[in-house]
Formats: structure tokens, sequence, C-alpha cells
């Protein structure tokens, strides 16, 4: 399995294919959400929410083998596309793993600028709730 | 001036620009207009020249000031037909317009069992102060429904009026529908029971010819920044014999005659009502923002604006998924729509990788949303200077966003 530095590589590197034309760089970041797997509808509740200011990220974690395995979905095209390339990179790891996880391809592919604020900071708390899932589990683990 | 785009479209220095590697289409005009050069080159000048805090002031620049601000409120008072200039409040905007109202008018005359009348189609801005009110004083706030195109049921206007409607506080266009209410009807009905009224004339004030005298409201409320002028200022325009029964809403300076530890006389109107140091730049700016839209006349812009909003509605009532949100027969320039299958942030998200600019969201009229049973919708807001060309590309836009889920 790759490293999540060589996920990141990875992302960066098609990113830049896409060279400086938004247009088609939101195409794409919708295409993403496709690769994400059908989220359950009774996990579907308040609870899971995760919000941003127009969007709903409903967003639930799991262990299995001491690796954390995420689900999450959104009703929002693009936020599922930048959601999936989170799973992309976060999914199916050790809790420390994602606990230090430094997530720079989302600075290195301009991120920020191709999504806007808003979007940016919804992101930020999607990240920060991926994370605090993976140091509950690690609590646990250690426990 | 005469009528000519080019020329128009040559006074405003922001629309000359691209986005994202395209040429900058603004649409969102209901959120905020762009502002002419001469209302840019007043602002110089009053900071390079004149920059002084105006009324008592013993000097050349003071006396200038002054006279520069209150030739601004006459120009107000033109614009809206109002008999003196008096009856002229300046503000921060239209949400502070209508606090001061229900701070002051509402405080003193609106008791327990009281009710006031807003519509289903208010902005936040005329429903939360209200709310507030209400609670304060056990008060009743009472909602004007509407139909599936965005109109005030009229009968059911009728029934909630009573001789307990103290106020009716209604919007003369809506920001989210364009709807246009038919307030001169509303005003006759409010007054034959007692009650006042106060429009709020955020949206109507840069595409209607407004006459206060005639519209015979008590109150009108509206910003200057969605009106080609500066942000941070707003008119509150009110009957001298209301505004003289209305208690002062800040306390401080300007806004009194005589000041003892023992008691405090009141400034006459409408200086009771501007404590403090006013917003002199942006006040003297705005005149430049009426004189263009005066020199323009609003039935040419009108005209214009109409003719954008019918183009339109006619490239995007052909397109697979486009589902238009108000379809009142009566709209200024605003084409709210939603796109099935899509959410409207993404469209709007999509439209700005384009250069296009719209608003997505509630705009701030949540439980209009929720009548509607939509989240948000993307709304584009056409103004003077908008072109029919532009309205193609936003078609051609939307007519290609559409496919990604209408096939």
């Amino acid at each position: 399995m790759s490293t999540i530095k060589e996920v990141q590589d990875e992302i960066v590197s098609e990113f830049e294919i896409l060279g400086d034309d938004k247009e088609s760089t939101i195409f794409y970041i919708m295409e993403l959400g496709g690769n994400l797997k059908p989220f359950p509808e009774s996990e579907r509740k308040e609870e899971n929410i995760i919000k941003g200011c127009q969007s709903k990220v409903w967003l639930i974690a799991d262990e299995k083998e001491g690796k954390v395995q995420f689900q999450a979905d959104s009703n929002t095209d693009i936020t599922k596309g930048l959601i999936s390339l989170l799973i992309r990179v976060l999914d199916n790891r050790r809790p420390d793993e994602i606990i230090h996880a430094d997530l720079n391809f989302i600075q290195k592919i301009g991120m920020g600028s191709i999504i806007g604020s808003q979007r940016s900071n919804g992101l930020a708390a999607m990240i920060k709730q991926m994370k605090l899932y993976a140091l509950a589990f690690q609590t646990k683990q250690n426990a | 001036m005469s009528f000519n785009l080019d020329q128009i479209r040559g006074l405003f220095p922001v629309l000359h620009q691209e986005v994202h590697g395209k040429p900058l289409i603004y649409f969102d005009n209901a959120a905020t207009t762009q502002k002419p050069k001469a209302v840019l080159k007043a602002l110089q000048e009053y900071y390079e020249k004149d920059n002084s805090n105006i009324h008592r002031g013993a000097h050349a620049l003071a006396d200038r000031a002054t006279r520069y601000y209150e030739e601004t409120r006459e120009a107000v008072r033109d614009f809206i037909g109002a008999r003196e200039a008096a009856e002229i409040i300046f503000t921060k905007g239209t949400t502070e317009s209508i606090n001061l109202v229900a701070q002051t008018f509402g405080r003193k005359f609106i008791g327990k069992g009281d009710e006031i009348i807003i519509s289903t189609m208010e902005h936040h801005s005329n429903i939360v102060p209200w709310q507030m009110l209400c609670e304060e004083k056990g008060a009743i706030l009472k909602v004007i429904p509407i139909n599936e195109a965005g109109e005030i049921l009229w009968k059911e206007f009728e029934k909630l009026l009573t001789p307990n409607t103290k106020l009716v506080s209604i919007v003369h266009a809506s920001n989210a529908l364009g709807t246009i209410n038919p307030v001169k009807e509303v005003i006759e009905a409010a007054h034959a029971l007692g009650a006042k009224v106060l429009l709020d004339g955020a949206q109507s004030t840069s595409h209607l010819d407004i006459d206060v005298l005639d519209l015979n409201c008590d109150f009108l409320a509206f910003s200057a920044h969605k009106l080609y002028g500066p942000t941070g200022l707003g008119v509150l325009y009110g009957k001298r014999e209301v505004l003289e029964e209305m208690p002062p809403f800040l306390g401080g300076g300007e806004m009194i005659k005589e000041v003892t530890f023992e008691k405090t006389t009141y400034n006459e109107i409408p200086f009771k009502f501007e404590a403090g140091t006013p917003n002199i730049a942006d006040v003297i700016a705005f005149k430049a923002a009426l004189d263009f839209v005066q020199s323009l006349t609003k039935t040419k812009i009108r005209a214009h604006e109409d003719a954008l909003l019918a183009h339109a509605n006619e490239l995007m009532s052909g397109i697979k998924g486009f589902i238009p949100v108000g379809t009142a027969s009566e709209k200024v320039s605003v084409l709210s729509f939603n796109i099935n299958g899509m959410h409207p942030f993404d469209v709007g998200q999509m439209l700005d990788a384009k250069g296009i600019a719209v608003r997505t969201g509630h705009h701030c009229t949540q439980p209009l949303m929720k009548r509607f049973g939509i989240e948000g919708t993307v709304r584009a807001s056409f103004a003077v200077y908008n072109t029919k060309s532009e309205i193609e590309k936003l078609a051609e836009g939307v007519a290609q966003i559409a496919r990604l889920k209408n096939k």
C-alpha cells in the first residue's frame, strides 16, 4: 500500500495535468465524487453531519484490524469530490498515521483558490473530524 | 445622459476585468451593485479637499462638508419624492433603518396583544427585528402567505388585518424572487384600519420609480450600496408627524438640543436620529450615484432590465432541468432558479469558473425557501450595465451545467 505522501503526490500530479483551467478542475473534482462508496441510509442522521456553510457532509468511521475505515457523503457534488480525495489519502490507515498526516496536497494544488473560502473552511472541518475519529480510535487501542 | 450601454459600462471600472481567465459577468447586483467612477471620484475628492466633521464647525472645510452632506439629503428627498429633507435619516443600511423603527416606533407604540404583519417573502432583516420586538412586548407577528408564483395572497392578507394591527412591514420587491408586491394597495388597506406601513425598499429603489407621497407609506428603508452608491450607508424615510412622535434611537452627540446631568432635550428631526459623527464621505458620494440614476431615468433603466429578464427567461425556459423559482407577473430583474439534480452551491461555483458571478443559497430568506420546500436557489440579478450577450453566456453556461444531470 502506498504511503500518505505517495498518494498525495499522485493527486498533485493528476491536478497538474489540468493546469490553470478552473472549469475543468471543478468538473474533475465533481467526477471524483462518483468514486465514493454508497453511504448507508441509516447513518444519514444529524449527529453524523459536519456542517459547512451551504453544503452538508455526513461522515462516519469504523475500525478494522487496527485501521480506520471512513465513509462519507454530501448533498453537493463538488464537496463529494473533495471528500473522495480525503478518503483516498486517509482511509484504511492506522490512527497515528492519520493524526500526524500533513495534508500538503491541498495547498500544492491550490485548492483554496479553486473552491473558494466557504468550501475551504468546510474542507478544514472535514479533516479535523477525520483526525478526531483517528484520535478516538487510538485512545481506544491504547486503553 | 442617453442610454448608451457601452458608455454606461465605461463608467464602471470594476466590470472590465477577467476572473479565472474569463471576462467578468457580474450578475450579483441584488447583493450589491458596482459603483460608477463619479462615486469613486466623489469619495476621493472629499478626503482630498473637504474632510471635516460636519455641523457646528467654525471653519471653511466644515462648512463645505456640511453643505455637501445636506445636499445629498435633499437629493434623496427628491429621489423618493418626500415632502421635506428633514424626513430623510441616514443610517448604516436597510437593516439598521428597520431596526431603528422597531426600537423606537415599535417600543413606543406596539404593546401586548398588538399585531405586526409581514409577508412570507421577507428578508431576515424584516423578520428578526419584529420577532425581537414581539418577544419583548408580547405582541403578535402574523405572516401573509404566498402562492406558487411567489405572490402574496390578497384575501389572506385582508383576513390578517384587524383593528389590533399596528404595523405592516413588507418588502417592496423580493430579493430572492424579484416579486413586486402591490404595496400601494397594501398601504391603503392597512391605513383603513389605522395601521402604519413600513416598506423595505432595498431591492426596489434601484429599479422602480418611488414616490413616497403617492404610495403614502409611513416609512421607507433602503441601502445606498444596492443603488450604485457606497456600502455602509442607508436611508430611513419617515413621515414628519410619525418621526416626531418617535423617541430617539441612539444617544450621543448631534442628536441633542441641550444636555444637563438632570435632563437632555433632543434635537429636531432628522438629527434626533443621527447620533454621533455620521458616514460623511459615503453620504456625500451617494449623491453622485443618485445623479447617475436620475440622469438615465428609472423608466429607461427598468425598460433595459426588463428586456434582459425577458431574454433570460426565454433562453433558460428551454433548458432541460431548469426550474425557475418565483414567477410572479410583476418582477424586478431577478432570476432565481434551480437545476434538477444539482445543489445551487455547485451550480454557482461552476458558473464562477466561467467568469459569471451569481449568488447561491437561501438569500437570507429561510422561511421563504422552506415555503418552496427547497434549500436555496441560484440567483442571477441584472443591473443597468448588463448586456444581452452576457445573458446569452449565462444561458449557455446553465445549459452546459444542466446537461450533466439532465440528459
